[in-house]
């Protein structure tokens, strides 16, 4: 704790923004945000967006896994059934984008809540396993549902516009990313500090005692999953609205996983915590990529292993995060904060 | 009728390596309560040694097929030892997620030593294919689901009758009087691990023979999921039985159900009766039944 920074009532050890000092630097932060588009180069801007759209994901997924503690294998299904629902409704029904984003959302909430359903009945390894399946039936649909999905061909999507102004270069989209990841982690932080958010980390300390103090099981279970899709859908929207076409390769059980290894390794139950997990895997993958491309003329084989190298430095973060700090980045940079804040008296 | 027959047949050959796969999930299981998604990637490494051993050496099959048991033995016992004993007493999300990442490490592995590229098993086992008259078993199944059957007899006999499989289901059924009977429970489980990983690695190197071996064969590993719920998780019994019946059922929405959806239903079949399970019978044909209902 700070140095002559009480807490004398709940309300004030709830806030958010605890010191002066640190909303400063969130607001530096987000100014930091607004003006990066204007310094950076396309491809920065391309990452910047891919890591906007994980962290939408990635706190989504958090809020289930981490606060409530059901696991979700079939996050990037519910992601595209947001991705297909927005590209379906602009292409079809010629919705604009902004209006197909909350829907996007809302039918992956309903994805979610109908996937949620069996968290009643099993739980543990057994929903792990009915949300792996879920993956994969969703997967058959999104290939076999020729008439409404165009199969393995996907769905050309026209680019977002705002009256006559298209939102069609990286730049651009990037503050609609923004808007979106600051709304969403604005609600999930939130959240978790709610009567519902707490139900949530009760339900996943104990279920039992949870349901013995009255929370409704049934009920916040349910709400759980379908927050969590709701924000998966709005991820799989945003990526549709960005890359203009959405096809089932786009939703692989790998990036399920992808957006789990984010939660783990940013740290379970922090919604700082996925920032952090989705910021660090979408770098690592780009990293290496870098890297491989720059090493192409030194090793002619670089680019051959750069595909297997990324799956077992994946693998191996997700073990070795778990081994040895299993509370994830969050913790790390909790721990680096402690330390310059009673610095150089650290006693 | 006679496809109806030969479709049987064939699911039932088939069952009998997903059965074997399905006992390298529910011996680790059963010993440890950990769900190993990484043993899809088992089958693949061990086809891909049995493969290279063959080829490079050109030791007969037997030779390399002890060769590669010996490394699934090893390879059990060392990732049991390096990792998950790290992780006792974790939340089962650490667990499950632990094996994933091992699963990519090892599917990574594999694509870095052997390349991506398909190959086929030389020829090992006689190739005439069995007739029964009302149907035709190819070689391939035939031979796997012989190993399958062998296989499954040497496992549920090594736990009924040797002390070691006595002291397996001990711990099994409670780790702590295990522990007081003077059993080693470290010990079983790093076995655990390795029977897990010498049923999984037998499966692979059946299925490499029957279809040729590439990277991606580890999927098959998921689908096997189907198998042992339906079964019930900690059932060698039912991992053999539930193995027969996911076979059939899969090869029957092949041939009848492709057709009306536009192919795929063969590969997703085993997810949808897998839901179908998780909701009316979650603990299988012959699991333990412990779920809380909460």
């Amino acid at each position: 704790m700070r140095c002559g920074d009480f807490n004398e009532t709940y309300i004030r050890d709830e806030e958010i923004f605890q010191s002066h000092f640190v909303k400063f630097w969130l607001g530096l932060f987000l100014l930091f945000l607004l003006l990066f588009p204007f310094l950076a180069n396309p491809y920065l801007l391309y990452v910047a967006n891919m890591i906007g759209i994980a962290v939408m994901a990635a706190v989504g997924l958090n809020l289930l896994t981490g606060f409530t503690g059901q696991i979700s294998l079939g996050h990037a299904a519910f992601a595209g059934v947001g991705g297909y629902t927005s590209a379906i409704l602009i292409t079809r029904l010629g919705f604009s984008f902004w209006l197909a984003l909350p829907c996007a959302g809302i039918m992956a909430a309903l994805a979610g809540l109908i996937i949620g359903i069996p968290s009643l009945r099993v739980k543990g390894l057994y929903l792990c396993i009915a949300t792996l399946a879920a993956q994969f039936i969703f997967e058959f649909f999104f290939i076999h549902w020729e008439s409404l999905t165009h199969g393995i061909r996907g769905i050309n999507v026209p680019p977002p516009s705002l009256g006559s102004f298209l939102i069609n270069t990286e730049k651009r989209f990037y503050f609609v990313t923004l808007i979106m990841v600051v709304l969403g982690v604005g609600y999930a932080r939130n959240l978790v500090r709610s009567r519902v958010g707490r139900a949530f980390v009760a339900i996943r300390d104990r279920d039992l005692a949870a349901e013995i103090i009255g929370i409704n099981l049934f009920r916040y279970k349910l709400t759980a999953f379908a927050i969590s899709s709701f924000y998966a859908g709005i991820a799989g929207a945003l990526w549709v609205g960005f890359m203009r076409i959405v096809t089932p390769e786009h939703f692989p059980f790998y990036l399920s996983i992808q957006y789990l290894a984010m939660v783990i390794v940013g740290g379970m139950g922090s919604v700082i915590g996925s920032i952090f997990g989705a910021v660090f895997m979408t770098l690592v993958p780009e990293l290496l990529n870098i890297l491989s491309g720059s090493l192409k003329d030194i090793f002619t084989g670089a680019t051959e292993i750069f595909i297997p190298l990324k799956e077992v430095i994946f693998g191996s973060m997700i073990v070795l995060f778990l081994i040895f700090e299993p509370r994830g980045l969050a913790e790390i940079w909790r721990r680096i904060k402690a330390f310059f804040l009673l610095w150089p008296f650290s006693y | 009728m006679d496809i109806l027959l030969q479709v049987i047949v064939t699911g039932i050959a088939t069952g009998g390596v997903y059965g074997l796969i399905a006992l390298g999930y529910v011996l680790v299981y059963k010993a440890t309560s950990i769900l190993n998604l990484a043993t899809g990637s088992f089958m693949t490494l061990g086809a891909f040694i049995c493969l290279t051993i063959l080829t490079s050496s050109g030791a007969p099959f037997w030779i390399a097929f002890l060769g590669t048991l010996a490394f699934a033995f090893l390879l059990g016992i060392a990732i049991e030892r390096v990792i998950l004993r790290q992780l006792i007493g974790e939340p089962i999300i650490s667990v499950i997620m632990v094996t994933i990442g091992l699963a990519f490490v090892l599917q990574g592995l594999t694509h870095l030593i052997w390349s991506p590229e398909y190959r086929s098993f030389p020829e090992i086992f006689p190739p005439q294919p069995l007739n029964l008259h009302f149907a035709v078993v190819p070689s391939g199944l035939l031979w796997g689901f012989i190993f399958a059957i062998i296989g499954s007899i040497v496992f549920i006999a090594i736990f009924k009758f040797t002390r070691t499989g006595v002291a397996m289901r001990a711990t099994a059924n409670d780790q702590q009087a295990a522990l007081s009977m003077g059993i080693s429970v470290r010990w079983i489980f790093a076995l655990s691990w390795s029977f897990g990983a010498i049923a999984a690695i037998i499966g692979g190197i059946v299925i490499g023979n029957i279809s040729g071996i590439s990277i991606y064969m580890g999927d098959i590993g998921l689908k096997v999921l189907a198998v042992i719920i339906l079964g019930g998780l900690d059932s060698i019994a039912g991992a053999i039985l539930g193995g027969l019946i996911i076979g059939i059922l899969e090869n029957l929405a092949g041939i009848y159900i492709d057709p009306l959806v536009g192919g795929g239903a063969k590969a997703v079949a085993p997810f949808f009766i897998l839901v179908a399970i998780l909701m009316i019978r979650p603990y299988g044909l012959f699991g333990k039944k412990i779920i809380e209902r909460v």
